[in-house]
């Protein structure tokens, strides 16, 4: 629908004047159809790493805002795992408050930029969203993106006051700057806290700067929540890798608090023969590559392989990630293997959905037994077999069988591989007493205390490979609970109901 | 941000730096290693500890200059920083109480050994390095070695030492006897080589192996090797292996996936570095020196 066509006058778009206008009835706010979010063509964008959605304008967002019902019982906060105040944010956005809507949101979620952009909106608060049931859902995801976007271009902060940033005069350390990490530092720095996050890589953030590429989420929007966080006090030490550089023992004699947030770790192989001829790539290896290493920019001195015909294996928002980045690289074909079918589909459908509009190919219920190679071990193809889909296993879906007789050939020459992640020993190794489960996982309470007193886990080394948006609701549910543990309240203090 | 203290020309293409770098000189063990990443837009590299200096904190580093990465590197002069020096990584050797040794180093891997040869001689090892390379100016580290036991020296041309390669060394070495380990660091076909002449007579052999590599701690899996038919990643299985378990092949093939990128990226290097470049004239050089060999079929 374009402007002109609306049916509900347009809101003023002067922000400067916040004149409370005659509240729409609910009837005039369902006659309101969602707005869709702007996107780069897809033609233009798969030779491009800017961002695909480009963002509501003021306007859009103003009018998507007065589709919100306020519900008595709003179920989109139950939806969303940070329990971000979604109809108070939006309220303020609809009257024009954007200084309101910016306090708000960023009151409760630590990383609102990432999380408009990167969280599947549509199986958490949009899902329970009351116009759902008869319609779409409001844009929470988009307007989220549009008041986060707004506070950073307008250097506007939460709404609670910050404490300084040692004024309880106890410390923490968190290890790991993803978005586990980057939520429980912001809150415990909040608090009072004096925060030290430990990273390994040279550069903060986590799976945001080195897994989800440039053109999902940009690293200059990562870097400036980044900083947002080291304004407020908190201390980023890159280049420290727990395990190795120090243990987790000597961690947890040095600081009070410990919250360990690493990320999942090790990438696992198809574990089929010609693995590792030359044009086989992890996803881990692919996208550190080029986000991280910026091997995307020719002028970065990390190589990447520009394969012509790329098959990536997986089906998650890795798989998608990959293939569309190989797709931007110059891939002539670029083509989805997944051992499922669409409906199974793990990947957000937004991302599936991007990148069928950019022309990448899904093979579905395909699963690969070899690589191919010629005489000098380079890549020449992948070796599939057709799958049916069987009886319920234990995650629930249902197990793809191979269809014998069924083998065939797909030539290209790269592959990478987006099939998950396992647990990565490396902290682990260091503390014995530290409980983990048969997969090498950390072993939490409901609070996300390890068996180490004072040592709380969050993310994917303790739920294996997830979200983003659950790694953050981990990272503020553990500060929250370490808070407690380290100072607890005065009894006056206490509820008295 | 680390300092560069020492500079050091120590042959044709091998400089060694001392950094200041508190942490890992405090805890740095033989066999381990650092990813060094110079600044923005610079490469992560993996480079050995060749030494260091508890008390003064620093770690020093040799590197062949072979590429892009390692030539910027190697030319920081000192006072200058580099931005990211990440460790230490990897297991530390294993080494043993007692015994006799033989420490095998071929050109830049010398600076592997040494770290080595300077435990086993603290730990009481009786300790023979065997070192060689192109001709005189090539063999390096000869004096620090001394200070650990005997030292064979080695140059293909004759110009200094022994004539010919190590593993002719090595090999007379082995048949008088006595040996119980040998540790062999170097060019890949060297330690295949080395490997080669110890696995009949049943000799323990470390190697140390240098694959491709990110980031140093499990993550990325570009550094995977075959040992034994299993697939380890040489950052934290490694970098040191039974080298009588390596696929040695699969590993030379595999550090040759970006030679037409690493040629383009010398020879730009030194071809212009302050004119500006045509953007589109260099994405599609790098697209070129990037495509999958494989892609021509």
């Amino acid at each position: 629908m374009t402007l002109s066509e609306h049916p509900i006058p347009l809101p003023a778009a002067d922000a400067e004047t916040v004149t409370p206008k005659p509240p729409l009835s609910k009837k005039e706010r369902m006659q309101i159809q969602r707005v869709e979010m702007p996107e780069q063509d897809a033609i233009l964008r798969a030779a491009n790493f800017r961002e695909v959605n480009l963002g509501l304008t003021e306007q859009l967002a103003m009018l998507e805002a007065e589709r919100c019902l306020e519900c008595p019982k709003p179920y989109c906060i139950d939806g969303c795992p940070v329990r971000v105040n979604i109809p108070n944010f939006i309220r303020h956005l609809r009257d024009g408050d954007m200084a309101g809507a910016a306090a708000s949101l960023l009151d409760d979620n630590a990383l609102p930029c990432v999380t408009g952009r990167v969280c599947p909106q549509e199986t958490q608060c949009e899902k329970v969203c009351l116009r759902a049931k008869t319609g779409r859902s409001v844009g929470i995801g988009n307007l989220e993106r549009f008041v986060a976007d707004w506070a950073l271009a307008n250097h506007a902060g939460s709404g609670a006051s910050m404490s300084q940033p040692d004024a309880l005069g106890k410390t923490v350390a968190i290890v790991g700057s993803g978005p586990a990490g980057l939520t429980a530092a912001k809150e415990l720095a909040k608090r009072g806290y004096d925060v030290t996050i430990f990273e390994a890589f040279h550069a903060a953030g986590g799976v945001l700067i080195y897994g989800i590429p440039e053109f999902r989420l940009p690293k200059d929007i990562v870097q400036a929540e980044v900083d947002r966080l080291v304004e407020s006090g908190v201390k980023i030490q890159a280049n420290a890798i727990i395990g190795k550089t120090y243990t987790l023992p000597e961690l947890r004699a040095q600081f009070d608090g410990v919250f360990i947030a690493v990320g999942a770790g090790l990438p696992v192989f198809m574990n089929v023969p010609g693995e590792n001829f030359k044009g086989v790539y992890s996803a881990n290896e692919y996208l550190t590559r080029v986000n991280l290493m910026g091997a995307w920019n020719p002028v970065s001195d990390t190589p990447v392989l520009h394969g012509q015909r790329v098959v990536v294996v997986g089906g998650g928002n890795v798989a998608m990630d990959s293939v569309r980045t190989a797709k931007r690289l110059g891939a002539a074909s670029a083509t989805i293997v997944y051992r499922r079918g669409p409906e199974e589909l793990p990947a957000r459908a937004e991302e599936a959905h991007h990148a069928e509009q950019e022309g990448v190919i899904f093979e579905y219920l395909t699963a690969p037994i070899e690589v191919l190679g010629d005489e000098n071990r380079w890549v020449t193809g992948i070796r599939c077999v057709r799958m049916a889909l069987g009886e319920p296993d234990d995650s629930g879906r249902r197990r793809p069988e191979p269809i014998e007789g069924s083998e065939f050939e797909v030539p290209c020459d790269m592959v990478v591989v987006a099939i998950g992640t396992k647990s990565n020993p490396l902290l682990t190794a260091t503390a014995p007493e530290l409980e983990i489960n048969k997969w090498g996982y950390i072993v939490t309470d409901e609070n996300g205390m390890t068996s180490m007193p004072g040592v709380f886990a969050g993310g994917d080394i303790v739920r294996g490979a997830a979200t983003v948006i659950l790694a953050m609701g981990d990272g503020k549910r553990a500060a929250m609970a370490m808070h407690a543990y380290l100072t607890p309240p005065e009894p006056a203090e206490l509820p008295t109901a | 941000m680390h300092h560069v203290l020492v500079n050091e020309r120590l042959s044709p293409n091998v400089t060694r730096l001392v950094i200041d770098a508190q942490r890992i000189a405090e805890i740095r063990q033989p066999g381990q290693f650092v990813i060094v990443h110079l600044g923005p837009g610079a490469e992560r590299i993996p480079l050995t500890i060749a030494d260091g200096d508890r008390e003064a904190g620093t770690i020093s580093l040799v590197i062949q200059a072979i590429g892009k990465s390692t030539a910027d590197l190697v030319e920081v002069p000192v006072g200058g920083t580099i931005a990211d020096v990440a460790g230490p990584l990897g297991r530390p050797t294993e080494l043993p109480d007692h015994g006799r040794v033989l420490c095998v180093g071929g050109g830049v891997g010398t600076a592997v050994i040494l770290p080595i040869a300077q435990e086993l001689k603290h730990r009481g090892v009786a300790v023979t390095s065997i070192i060689g390379g192109r001709s005189r100016e090539w063999v390096i580290l000869e004096p620090d070695l001394r200070a650990c036991g005997e030292v064979i020296t080695c140059t293909d041309d004759g110009s200094y030492g022994r004539p010919g390669f190590v593993t002719e060394a090595l090999k007379d070495a082995l048949a008088e006897g006595g040996i119980d380990e040998v540790f062999a660091v170097g060019p890949v076909p060297m330690m295949r080589a080395v490997a080669n002449l110890t696995r009949p007579l049943g000799v323990k052999t470390t190697v140390s192996l240098n694959p491709i590599m990110v980031d140093g701690t499990g993550m990325c899996g570009g550094c995977r090797v075959t040992i034994n038919g299993a697939i380890k990643y040489a950052c934290v299985d490694g970098p040191e292996f039974d080298g009588h378990a390596v696929d040695f092949a699969e590993l030379v093939d595999r550090l040759s996936t970006y030679r037409p990128f690493e040629q383009f990226a010398l020879e730009r290097r030194g071809a212009c570095s302050t004119t500006a470049e045509d953007a589109a004239a260099v994405a599609a050089a790098v697209a070129a020196a990037t495509t999958p060999a494989g892609a021509a079929r």
